[in-house]
């Protein structure tokens, strides 16, 4: 079982680092829509770090929802999707493995480069290890929420926007707490635990739930 | 070993064949003909589980297929129009992938010599996207080789192949219904035996058996 888990993810992550060009597309869009709000609205710190917070986690979001469309579609494309279908191999694990190497590719990055872009806000120190670690928290929910869309979505005629209504709804309550936890982490007697907690329970339940369901929409979108 | 009872199935609001009934024993290779339209990739989609046909029942060892599910995926190997190869893997990872996902647990010895049987020996290292078309199905049909599924299921496996492909593939359905697997294939031309039987299905006239 295991065994299977890490070659789909070996093989999505190699696949993804000999055609390097959809992972870095995901990334420079993350950072030219958060580089683009301080060039349009002004360069005053105390709105800039006001705006902060929600502008990196929607930019995230958007991020996420860029790269998700090709999820399946590749492998549905060339067949692979249905041989994983036929393989006798618990189908919510295979899209387990994928929506990881999903995330490796395209919300690891983004944690790492939100330091880079918090400058931009005049966010303090601590606002940004908040930030990282509500990204490192938040960003895994989107792909698990967003493997549902693009299973429901695979083959259709415009998918990718369908896609996005379908699944930025569902993203709200992400954003909410995500973005939430870094507002709060400003203020001095403010405590981010329960962003943190809720966020937590997003993840949990997004990583039960959101496999299966997964599956189960593949199956009726490649009848 | 196959079963099937009654089926029929419909694409949009055409009926492609109703009331099909036919039994696939050990050993047996069913030959599915039809014009085309007449619902052979269909079939065998619904054969596969891939697609829930409108009536009647498809049992494998006994039991339906449905409630089979993954015991009866993993009995299973399906070659369909896609070949369902990665272009940016080469051929060794492509089929160690499917190796895996199969859980025919093989070394890359195996695998290599898979690749050289099937006559891609010097290109298992190249991306499949370099190789033609044939080479492409050529990989694909490495799977053959090395599975140990007891039913093939094999949609138009014939095409883009060159004569000396051909023919190994002829030998290699051959030697699986030698070995009393089960074979249902979709194909314009004739396939021979030495050993086993072949059954005749026509799809697009009468249902028959």
């Amino acid at each position: 079982m295991l065994k299977v888990f890490w070659c789909i993810l070996k093989r999505d992550i190699t696949l993804a680092m000999r055609r390097r060009t959809d992972v870095l597309t995901t990334l420079f869009f993350f950072i030219i829509v958060v580089s683009l709000f301080p060039l349009g609205v002004g360069s005053e710190r105390e709105l800039l770090r006001e705006l902060g917070p929600g502008v990196v986690w929607v930019a995230a979001l958007l991020a996420s929802m860029l790269a998700l469309e090709r999820l399946f579609a590749a492998d549905y494309d060339d067949g692979t999707l249905e041989q994983m279908l036929l393989a006798g191999q618990p189908l919510s694990l295979l899209v387990l493995a994928k929506v990881v190497a999903h995330w490796v590719l395209t919300g690891l990055p983004l944690v790492f480069i939100a330091p880079l872009m918090a400058m931009q806000y005049a966010l303090d120190g601590t606002a940004v290890w908040v930030m990282m670690a509500s990204l490192a928290v938040g960003t895994p929910v989107l792909s698990l929420l967003g493997a549902i869309g693009a299973a429901l979505t695979l083959g259709l005629r415009g998918g990718g926007i369908l896609l996005s209504l379908l699944i930025l709804p569902l993203y709200i309550p992400v954003l909410v707490y995500g973005a939430g936890a870094v507002t709060v982490s400003a203020i001095q007697i403010a405590d981010t635990q329960p962003y943190f907690a809720l966020l937590g329970a997003f993840l949990l339940a997004a990583l039960v739930l959101a496999p299966p369901a997964s599956a189960a929409a593949l199956r009726i979108s490649m009848e | 070993m196959l079963e099937v009872d009654h089926l029929s199935c419909r694409r949009g609001d055409r009926t492609l064949f109703t009331g099909l009934s036919f039994t696939l024993p050990a050993g047996t290779l069913l030959h599915v003909r039809g014009r085309n339209g007449s619902g052979k990739t269909t079939l065998l989609r619904a054969l596969c589980g891939l697609l829930r046909p409108d009536h009647g029942h498809i049992r494998w060892r006994g039991e339906p297929i449905t409630e089979l599910a993954d015991d009866f995926n993993r009995e299973l190997l399906y070659f369909g129009h896609l070949n369902g190869i990665k272009a940016d893997l080469t051929g060794l990872e492509n089929l160690r992938v499917a190796a895996t996902l199969d859980q025919d647990p093989c070394a890359d010895a195996d695998i290599l010599a898979a690749l050289a049987r099937i006559g891609l020996a010097g290109f298992e290292d190249l991306p499949t996207r370099m190789l033609s078309q044939g080479q492409k199905k050529r990989v694909a049909l490495a799977r053959l080789i090395l599975s140990k599924a007891p039913l093939w299921i094999l949609d138009e496996p014939f095409t883009a192949l060159d004569t000396d492909a051909v023919a190994l593939l002829e030998r290699l359905i051959a030697e699986h219904v030698a070995g009393d697997g089960a074979v249902v294939l979709t194909t314009h031309q004739e396939v021979q035996l030495t050993r086993g039987e072949i059954q005749r299905l026509t799809l697009g006239s009468v249902p028959s058996s």
